[in-house]
């Protein structure tokens, strides 16, 4: 991260100094905050700590225009797993909700000033056709994507194709596993499933452990081709995480969970950045301990590339390269994700068939 | 001080680096080299107010499309940071996508307010509303009326204050298309519009300067007292007949830019205008009569 973009991170590690900055300042953090997709989060811890009126007044609106943005996302989240519940119900399965949702759902903390653009779910993936089957007749549906969209998706991905609610114009990601089919690293999907919770008030929607929701935002994160929120999750796993830090066995417990669902290398990324940017209490033994599931040499390539990655929020936080950087990130979230003789016909479909809207 | 005090070559200058215009609650920073940009701001903004201060609420810019086609067909895009909304389109219209671009800023982000998508004006205190539907000539109405001395507040976005209930004025100029121009010009042969930019996806469409007076007046907020739905047809005589308040609700309603992301609270904004408004239907054939029309409304 750049100079420029200092004051964002140091208002989201330490919001009360939201109350130190110029009104010079802050013509350059409400743009970037917006960038990030942060804004909202900013607008609310301000509010916590009973600083917006006390602010400059022309900054105020902006806050207050987006606490109403992110509650009105909150309320539609909130009808969407209602609406959720009823048309999964009598299907008896377990459903997982993921990543916002799971915060709106759960009341954890990242869901205060969060935005969404979906909606993601999880099903066992021996169900995932009778899901479908029910979302459809609710009115999901997956929109104009061709047979070899059907095949991407079906065959090699750990998810449907995107589905949008006919009426209310909804996203929806239906997942049965965490990774991709093809993904260079397996992951257990039962066991998340086992270890997830019964929300109340719904009859089928279940919330993932903590431990499952933190090693799942570090896995998306870390194999995102898409870096521009790359923030905005890396302040949603500090938020997560300083919750875990109030339990006792929290940072032995997430070990755990990691290595049972073979996550170590990417809850290692998350909680290296974490702490580097946000200054997320993370222990040093711990993060020694998973620091080993990455070869130690690449440790200051991997830091050249990925904060290069988060400084993708806005063009004032970017470094030298960080063009580069994020065309390489991009490369390397398709290597994960399959291996090159899939990638390599894949990447050529893509580029033979123009602006087809194939996911990544 | 306002921007008309700046010379054309000056307004260039600043806007290399950013000029700050202020208009009403909102303060754009725009940066443009276009020619054209600098010279329909010079035009119809010279009586606004230059924001001072280090903040802007938009930071936003027009710039040409770089490639070999800027020596063909060359294209302006328009930024809000580092978003750009719209595709670019021919460099003429550059214009007419800032305004638009500038709308756009208002409509996606002001949700401090509720935003109702109708042009509106006001008589002394007393705010007039008029949503309308493409067509319905809304714009022309409003350019009229602005002429014949209400103050403009907006053509196309009312903002309702969400603690007051009242109206806060944005005065920016109206954007005439087709035919409604040489009305317009006809009504009026001295009103001052910027360059036309022809085949748009409005079709031509040339912006009116807003009168001094509204300008002048940016800081007032008005009291919503009339929702007219004008509707145009060719001869029709002026005629105001009342509309149901529930139907003006829906209408006001459907057709606003978030009401229903304000949830509870745009139901209650909307509600309170209907509490404090006339609603009236409003068919017109031409302009002299219906402006009797509306300054016998406001002697009422």
């Amino acid at each position: 991260m750049n100079r420029r973009c200092g004051d964002l991170l140091t208002v989201l590690r330490t919001p009360a100094r939201m109350a130190d900055l110029t009104l010079a300042g802050w013509d350059r953090l409400l743009p970037q905050a917006a960038s990030a997709g942060l804004l909202a989060r900013l607008s609310v811890l301000a509010d916590d700590l009973g600083l917006t009126t006390t602010l400059p007044p022309s900054v105020q609106p902006h806050l207050t225009a987006a606490r109403t943005l992110a509650a009105r996302q909150r309320r539609a989240v909130l009808w969407e797993a209602r609406k959720l519940d009823d048309a999964l119900a009598a299907t008896g399965m377990p459903v997982l909700v993921l990543k916002g949702a799971a915060y709106v759902l759960g009341e954890l903390p990242p869901a205060r000033g969060r935005l969404f653009a979906d909606i993601d779910i999880l099903v066992p993936k021996d169900r995932l056709g009778e899901a479908e089957a029910c979302l459809m007749l609710a009115g999901w549906h997956a929109h104009r994507h061709s047979d070899y969209d059907q095949r991407y998706y079906r065959q090699w991905m750990h998810e449907l194709p995107p589905m949008t609610h006919i009426r209310r114009a909804s996203h929806l990601d239906v997942h049965h596993n965490l990774l991709p089919e093809t993904a260079r690293l397996k992951t257990r999907p039962e066991a998340v499933i086992e270890a997830a919770r019964p929300l109340p008030g719904y009859r089928c929607l279940r919330l993932p452990a903590l431990e499952d929701l933190v090693l799942h935002s570090a896995t998306h994160l870390f194999h995102e081709g898409e870096w521009q929120h790359g923030l905005r999750d890396l302040a949603d796993l500090d938020a997560l995480l300083r919750l875990g830090n109030q339990r006792a066995t929290w940072w032995t417990d997430l070990l755990a969970h990691a290595a049972a669902h073979n996550l170590t290398y990417p809850l290692a990324l998350a909680l290296r950045y974490c702490r580097r940017l946000l200054a997320t209490p993370v222990p040093a033994a711990v993060l020694e301990e998973v620091g080993r599931a990455g070869a130690r040499l690449l440790w200051p390539l991997r830091d050249a590339l990925f904060l290069r990655g988060f400084a993708t929020a806005h063009a004032d936080c970017a470094l030298p390269g960080t063009r580069l950087a994020a065309f390489l990130l991009y490369v390397r979230a398709h290597y994960l994700r399959m291996p090159l003789t899939l990638l390599l016909p894949h990447l050529l479909h893509k580029a033979t068939q123009g602006q087809e809207k194939t996911a990544t | 001080m306002r921007l008309g005090e700046l010379a054309l070559a000056e307004v260039e200058q600043r806007l290399r680096h950013g000029l700050a215009l202020a208009t009403g609650p909102f303060v754009f920073r725009i940066r443009s080299p276009l020619p054209l940009v600098a010279e329909n701001l010079h035009r119809l903004y010279a009586d606004f107010p230059l924001a001072e201060g280090p903040f802007a609420d938009f930071h936003v810019r027009v710039d040409r499309v770089a490639g070999p086609r800027r020596w063909l067909k060359p294209q302006a895009q328009f930024w809000l940071e580092s978003v750009h909304p719209f595709q670019p389109l021919p460099a003429d219209q550059a214009y007419a996508l800032l305004e638009w671009g500038m709308n756009w800023c208002i409509a996606g982000h002001a949700h401090h307010y509720l935003m109702l998508h109708a042009a509106v004006l006001a008589r002394g205190e007393r705010a007039l509303i008029l949503p309308g539907d493409p067509g319905a000539g809304k714009s022309t109405l409003t350019a009229a009326l602005m002429l014949d001395g209400w103050r403009l507040l907006s053509d196309e976005l009312t903002l309702v204050d969400r603690h007051d209930g009242l109206i806060r004025a944005l005065a920016r100029p109206v954007s005439l298309k087709n035919a409604s121009i040489g009305v317009i010009r006809a009504h009026a042969p001295a009103a001052v519009f910027g360059d036309e930019a022809r085949d748009t996806h409005k079709g031509t469409v040339s912006h009116l300067k807003p009168s001094a007076d509204s300008v002048a007046r940016l800081a007032e907020p008005a009291h919503p007292a009339w929702i007219v739905f004008p509707r145009w047809r060719a001869d029709a005589p002026a005629r105001l007949t009342p509309r149901p308040k529930a139907a003006a609700f829906l209408h006001l309603a459907s057709h606003a830019y978030n009401y229903s992301l304000l949830g509870e609270l745009g139901f209650r904004l909307t509600a309170r205008l209907m509490d404090t408004c006339q609603c009236w239907d409003f068919e017109y054939g031409h302009l002299p009569e219906a402006l009797q029309c509306f300054r016998a409304l406001a002697a009422r």
